[in-house]
């Protein structure tokens, strides 16, 4: 019985950015996708391409809520419900809530799901001890992670976008972390630049224990970090992952460059996962020891 | 033949659901029974009157203590088994046999049964209601390279269980409570929806990235908790999720 592969192809640069085949700086060849997208319009135009080749029948998307900037899990069965659900919203949407109900209500036997890197522990955590998910493994047939540092609440958004930047959600128009800060765009043109500074007392404190940012259990994984601006950074991690990208190229889905050759490439990407995994680590072992005689619980030593 | 694990179905007080689940492994359920394991006991599947010797116990249901022979044979079930699985949400936390379930009077029949751990020790649990057919084959594919593989096979067997035998440990009480005591008042819920999935009854939703119980639909199998990445999350074994996938598919080939 073959146990555990250890292929020589799969690089481990660096512990930080995880296992993976391949990684370029890339774009959608899609100008529609590109208008709307945050970045290079990677996870859009790969479950497009998936959706249209019959690889995925519907993906778990982050698509528009109740409320302005509020996203909810949503299921694209098509390209243009896909392509409502593009943008990052920098607030939690449930991604893994419907990931049974996707193969119940919807009938799906190929999904697809987008996420953030402790959503796709989730969603390998779900295929190696399916709990209460039922025939759910084996159909999770493309597993997209994006890049993050950390989450916020809706409340938090708001709170940011409301009071610090003194912008009503519904006229936002796009949210943008980069270059060391929080970035809103309005509709009508205005551009609102927060340090980051003041957006940390709003990060979610379960992101404080994460060891992950370039999502590193995931099929393939893409974030802005390392890659020119209209343009992502993109992981190719898994067999399947590999094989879809591939066929995504071979189709004309992505203009790419080696990650070599574009600024600020990968020093930048293995710096900031680097300083996360080491933060968030030292806040893990702190908790340990948080009271007198009294620790936090760590759910990396187990279900205590 | 000599290289099989023995491996028992001790039906307690339970509705058969998880034997069904065991069975709706099908093609790899024979697979199994072919290769790996040999049913020794198992009500209307195997003609054995009393609990034999075996290597794997999977112990179905609570325990009704009104019934003496139940007690005899769950106390016989921990000294003829080496290991012994709670499959289901009864025999882990006592489940719909308690029916604890909110907003529901007390009933007689509610203190009559008993959660397995609460009688015998029990080494790994399988929740949920009905636990999933694939985590139970996982186990039981486990469970034989633990007895029967090599040095590396046994290795990758007792770090994928070990989760699962601290699940055992930590006692006979699991409900869409623990989600708030263990993991959103600890600090730990990043919102990622797999508890609301694991969900059997549909009692949680998410209401602005965090779980919403609805302590009146919960049945208290304990698929939500045990789901969740930050009840546990072994660094050890998740993130070689292709490998070991590969290795399961593989021996049931």
């Amino acid at each position: 019985m073959p146990l555990m592969r250890h292929s020589s192809e799969v690089r481990e640069m660096a512990g930080e950015l995880g296992k993976y085949k391949l990684c370029v700086s890339a774009r959608s060849t899609d100008k529609a996708i590109l208008r709307k997208a945050q970045d290079g319009g990677i996870v859009t135009q790969l479950f497009k391409f998936a959706l249209e080749e019959g690889i995925i029948d519907g993906a778990i998307v982050a698509g528009q809520g109740d409320e302005p900037w509020r996203p909810r899990p949503f299921i694209a069965t098509t390209v243009e419900e896909l392509m409502t659900a593009s943008g990052t919203k920098y607030n939690i949407s449930p991604q893994l809530s419907w990931i049974k109900e996707a193969t119940r209500s919807y009938g799906l036997d190929k999904i697809g799901i987008v996420g953030t890197p402790c959503q796709m522990q989730a969603v390998r955590k779900a295929q190696l001890y399916p709990v209460g998910l039922r025939d759910v493994p084996d159909k999770i047939k493309l597993a997209i992670g994006i890049f993050c540092m950390e989450n916020f609440s809706y409340m938090s958004v708001k709170q940011l976008v409301e009071d610090h930047a003194a912008m009503k959600l519904e006229a936002v128009k796009k949210m943008e972390i980069g270059k060391g800060k929080f970035w809103v765009y309005g509709k009508r043109g205005q551009v609102v630049q927060l340090p980051l500074k003041v957006t940390h007392k709003y990060e979610q404190p379960g992101c404080h224990v994460c060891l992950d940012y370039v999502a590193n259990l995931a099929d393939v994984s893409t974030g802005s970090v390392g890659s020119p601006d209209g343009w992502s950074t993109v992981f190719v991690r898994t067999r399947n992952g590999d094989d879809i990208w591939s066929k995504a190229i071979a189709g004309g889905c992505f203009e790419t460059k080696p990650i070599e050759q574009v600024k600020p490439g990968l020093e930048l990407v293995t710096k900031l996962a680097t300083e996360k995994i080491t933060k968030n680590q030292k806040t893990v072992e702190e908790r340990a020891k948080f009271g007198v005689n009294k620790g936090l619980r760590n759910p990396y030593l187990g279900p205590k | 033949m000599a290289d099989k694990i023995t491996v028992g179905h001790v039906h307690m007080s339970g509705c058969t659901g998880c034997l069904v689940s065991l069975a709706d492994n099908y093609g790899g359920l024979l697979t199994i029974l072919d290769k790996y394991a040999d049913l020794v006991y198992g009500l209307t599947l195997a003609d054995v009157r009393h609990i034999p010797k075996m290597d794997v116990a999977l112990v179905e249901g609570s325990v009704c203590i009104q019934d003496k022979i139940s007690v005899q044979e769950i106390k016989e079930t921990r000294e003829k088994a080496a290991i012994v699985v709670a499959v289901g949400g009864c025999a882990c936390y006592g489940n719909i046999t308690r029916f604890t379930r909110g907003g529901q009077q007390n009933q007689p029949q509610h203190e009559s049964y008993l959660p397995v751990g609460d009688l015998i020790k029990v080494d790994v649990y399988i929740p949920g209601c009905a636990p999933c057919p694939q985590l139970i084959r996982n186990v039981c594919v486990m469970a034989y390279l633990l007895l029967k593989g090599n040095k590396d096979q046994q290795d990758l067997a007792k770090k994928y269980l070990t989760p699962l035998m601290q699940l055992a440990d930590r006692g006979t009480e699991a409900c869409g409570c623990n989600l708030m005591f263990d993991v959103v008042n600890q600090g730990l819920c990043m919102g990622c929806g797999s508890c609301a999935a694991a969900c059997p009854v549909r009692a949680i939703t998410h209401e602005y990235g965090k779980p919403n119980v609805n302590a009146d639909l919960c049945i208290k199998c304990g698929a939500c908790y045990a789901q969740c990445p930050r009840s546990f999350f072994n660094f050890d074994v998740i993130p070689e999720f292709e490998g070991i996938m590969d290795a399961i598919d593989a021996a049931l080939q």
